[in-house]
């Protein structure tokens, strides 16, 4: 690429993005004129703007990645987080290291989401009548990010001199899970603006029956499904890069990424109570709606400084664009529910404690304490500023205090809400349901206790995880034995087919089984065991580690040396198991340098791990003293292995439920099909009614 | 009963334990935050207000970093961020992040000491603050006597004797 098209591409980015500044302020203004004047052509045009307005990022990202490739350190953001000799993957990635990139990058993913929701709407017989709202409200969205971005944070602004090269990026984000732990969160955090607009769509027209719900359900599943990958990338980032031998902190920019997660888990369940049910309504409607202002606060926190954080980006007047776009839309939802309240009746009761709809709301009562609890504990240092003047921060002995019951009841309604029955359990369908988990479980907990395993709340979720474990088990059990009886399928045939013709339902067993393992996981981080030693050459360290086994360390010697880019100071340990060889675990301390030379950035540490379903054995480097004397932490981390594969696991059951399915598949794999909810009219395309007479005439 | 009612009982039961447990363990785990200059005016004022454990945010003063070859213990001077006169020296136990260094924001937590030494017990050092920066003008000088890595850390990685600090004035 010649240097005057690369030129010609960065300055049309930067007017690009005031260009789109200007659509997303046409569209916003003409869809809800149009929406509420019902002028077809107003909302047409609003449309299109909405499309222009991607087109338009799309273009200032251009802009910006190539200012990134042709290292343009005339451009503060290039200059600040790039470098001349960064890998290519990196200058890729450098897009979303820092504040003004990142927030393009939100941006860009917010108004390609808009665009594919306005088109994927407009061809839905049933959501047509809120697109004009959904244009409307995801363009508000994306004015104020290009606002924030035109006037807060420009990634186009320009230095007055030119450095020869620019100051690189932090090692530490120079590694894979860093690289594309950023934009799986962010896709989850933004996928969370379409349910919210189609709730302000649907609070706007009064249409608050199930139907705005079948595509908010699968934005909000996009959006779990991201999110879910999104903090198990950051936990194994933060265990294998930041050396510290834990993977949750309940630092404040971990606590941002969950909360979002809590409540969109709650929505993803109590939405088919509304589905099956009709009850729910209000309650719906504010969990879509605080899911989208929690992941605003999250980046609001992430980026204010407000709050004390090793993640945060440093102090910035950002802040309190966010503060302010907040403070906004809580007022504008907050209005628009409360004058619909009437709308929002409910449609059935509750009849019984003894039924799916109970487990549910008791499923959503602890996601929303667990989330509340969450948020308390990370805005507290705020609170206490503005009750007593001062200052107070709570740690992660509050957060585990408080979570872990509640953990542990949300375990147990994993067991028993997919498998209890709708309105009314039978004490008959209890029994059958029942009886072989919860004696599995039991059996399971009496089990460890015979083993010595004392602490309280471990067994407790061993007992319960084998509870879980054994109703997913039963009910695959059960659904590919019927198959084979009915179909004569060989079971491996009737096991892929129950799946395929249950997505949702099987689906999210998976899930379920991914979030059993992880809970077995964190239980494991008990018994973590670790040790502070010093080894010269040749000397040895012999431990017992959770398990029983007896480990021997031989250090081979700290060797020290240059390479591609970095200074290195490294030791590596013999491990020995039980007398039997298990290979050689290192650990190493980088100093990056610069061609010059010069070192760049803090020495890094290069955690050792050695991996396996039982546990990690974890090696960090301290130190070296003198020539050969190594300082070592070596820590047992127990079924850390498991966390991973719980989120791998839970990533693949998201798969299975969003993947598409035909409608009528769907709706015959059902094993309970409920007759449709009083007054409710599910299914059946609506007609292209106009909103009712008290939304139009408030205009 | 209803079942609504009976469903409204149990969550009242359930959120009203799970508030229990928050506040008591949020009076439990509270800890002053405080700035460096909060710190000396509570002292000054009640002397006694040293038995608390307190975490204390604050600047790390460059080239002030001590460190044990071992890795295992470090000393720094920690300045307000605001009240540029208010220093307190600083002695951490434990293996240092990664992120630490000369000039970033701390937050220590421990307890100051009858001698005016702060023990901290933990220490976090926030990562992102250095290379929110842009380069300064005459960034690539270095400061004259500030060699950063040779003493700090001898053990640990050799960086060249001549390598000092890159850029370290950047923030501003």
């Amino acid at each position: 690429m010649t240097a005057t098209l690369a030129s010609a591409l960065v300055t049309l980015g930067e007017l690009a993005l005031w260009i789109a500044l200007l659509m997303a302020a046409w569209s916003a203004t003409v869809s809800f004129a149009g929406a509420t004047g019902a002028r077809r052509d107003l909302v047409v045009s609003g449309e299109r703007a909405l499309y222009a307005t991607f087109g338009f990022v799309v273009l200032a990202s251009i802009g910006l990645w190539t200012a990134l490739f042709t290292h343009d350190f005339s451009i503060k953001f290039v200059a600040s987080y790039t470098s001349a000799n960064l890998p290519k993957v990196y200058t890729f990635t450098a897009f979303w290291a820092g504040q003004a990139g990142s927030l393009l990058f939100w941006t860009l993913i917010l108004a390609g989401y808009a665009a594919a929701a306005v088109f994927s709407g407009n061809r839905g017989e049933r959501t047509r009548g809120f697109m004009p709202y959904v244009t409307g409200t995801l363009s508000v969205v994306t004015l104020f990010f290009l606002l924030t971005m035109c006037f807060g944070a420009n990634p186009f602004e320009r230095l007055d001199w030119t450095p020869p090269d620019g100051r690189g990026m932090n090692p530490q984000l120079q590694n894979p899970g860093m690289a594309i732990h950023p934009p799986m969160l962010y896709l989850g955090y933004v996928a969370t603006a379409v349910p919210f607009a189609y709730a302000v769509g649907a609070l706007f027209t009064r249409r608050l029956d199930a139907e705005w719900l079948a595509p908010v359900r699968r934005w909000a599943l996009l959006s779990w499904f991201f999110l879910t990958i999104g903090i198990t990338l950051g936990m194994w980032w933060a265990y294998v890069e930041l050396g510290w031998g834990g993977y949750w902190a309940w630092d404040p920019v971990e606590n941002a990424s969950l909360l979002p997660w809590l409540t969109g888990t709650a929505f993803l369940h109590s939405i088919m109570i509304q589905e099956k049910r009709g009850m729910l309504r209000k309650w719906n409607v504010t969990l879509v709606v605080t899911t989208f202002l929690l992941s605003i606060l999250g980046t609001f926190i992430t980026r204010s400084g407000v709050i004390q954080s090793v993640h945060s980006f440093a102090q910035s007047p950002v802040g309190n664009w966010f503060a302010g776009f907040l403070a906004v839309s809580i007022a504008a939802t907050a209005w628009l529910v409360a004058t619909r309240l009437p709308d929002l009746a409910s449609k059935a009761e509750l009849e019984s404690m003894v039924s799916r709809e109970a487990a549910f709301l008791y499923n959503n009562l602890v996601l929303v304490g667990i989330s509340f609890s969450v948020l308390w504990g990370t805005l507290f240092p705020i609170l206490s500023e503005w009750v007593r003047g001062e200052k107070i921060t709570v740690g992660p002995p509050f957060f585990n205090t408080v979570n872990v019951p509640l953990g542990l009841l949300l375990l147990a309604l994993t067991g028993v809400g997919p498998l209890i029955a709708w309105r009314r359990a039978s004490v008959q369908n209890v029994r059958r349901q029942f009886t072989g988990p919860a004696l599995f479980g039991v059996a399971t907990g009496a089990a460890l206790v015979a083993l010595g395993m004392r602490d309280f709340y471990a067994v407790v979720c061993y007992a319960l995880a084998g509870f879980v474990l054994a109703t997913i088990g039963q009910e695959f059990w059960k659904g590919t034995s019927a198959r084979v009886r009915m179909y004569a399928e060989n079971p491996a045939v009737a096991l892929v087919r129950l799946v395929a013709k249950n997505r949702r339902r099987y689906g999210g067993y998976v899930v379920h089984f991914g979030m059993v393992t992880m809970f077995a996981a964190f239980a494991g981080m008990v018994f973590k065991k670790e040790h502070d030693v010093t080894l010269r050459t040749g000397e040895k360290f012999s431990t017992t580690d959770p398990w029983g086994h007896e480990w021997t360390f031989v250090s081979q010697g700290v060797s020290q040396y240059k390479a591609l880019n970095r200074y290195v100071t490294g030791v590596g340990l013999d491990a020995t198991r039980d007398g039997e060889r298990v290979g050689v675990i290192s650990s190493e301390k980088r100093q990056h340098v610069d061609k010059f030379d010069q070192p760049t950035f803090e020495p890094s540490t290069e955690v050792g791990i050695l991996e396996g379903p039982k546990q990690d054995v974890y090696v960090v480097l301290a130190g070296v003293t003198g020539t050969d004397r190594a300082e070592l932490r070596i820590a047992f981390n127990p079924l850390v292995w498991w966390v991973w594969f719980g989120g791998i696991v839970m990533g693949l059951g998201g798969l299975v439920v969003m993947w598409p399915q035909a409608e009528r598949a769907r709706e015959s794999g059902y094993v309970t099909v409920l007759p449709p909810s009083a007054g409710g009219v599910p299914g059946g395309p609506l007609p292209e009614r106009a909103p009712p007479a008290p939304a139009a005439a408030g205009r | 009963m209803k079942a609504r009612s009976k469903f409204l009982v149990g969550g009242f039961v359930i959120l009203s334990t799970a508030a229990t447990l928050a506040f008591s363990s949020t009076k439990e785990t509270a800890q002053y935050f405080l700035t460096p200059a909060e710190l000396a005016e509570k002292v000054a004022k009640d002397d006694s207000f040293r038995e608390n454990g307190v975490k204390v945010g604050g600047r790390v003063v460059k080239g002030s970093i001590v460190r044990e070859p071992s890795g295992r213990s470090l000393t720094f001077v920690m300045v307000d961020t605001a009240v540029q006169t208010v220093t307190y020296p600083v002695r951490y136990r434990g293996i240092a992040p990664d992120t630490f260094t000369d000039g970033v924001d701390v937050v220590v937590e421990g307890r100051l000491g009858a001698d005016g030494v702060f023990q901290a017990t933990t220490l976090l050092a926030k990562c992102a603050s250095r290379y929110e920066n842009a380069p300064e003008k005459g960034g690539g000088e270095h400061p004259a006597g500030v060699p950063k890595y040779a003493p700090a850390a001898p053990g640990g990685a050799p960086a060249p004797a001549a390598a000092a600090t890159p850029a370290t004035g950047a923030r501003t």
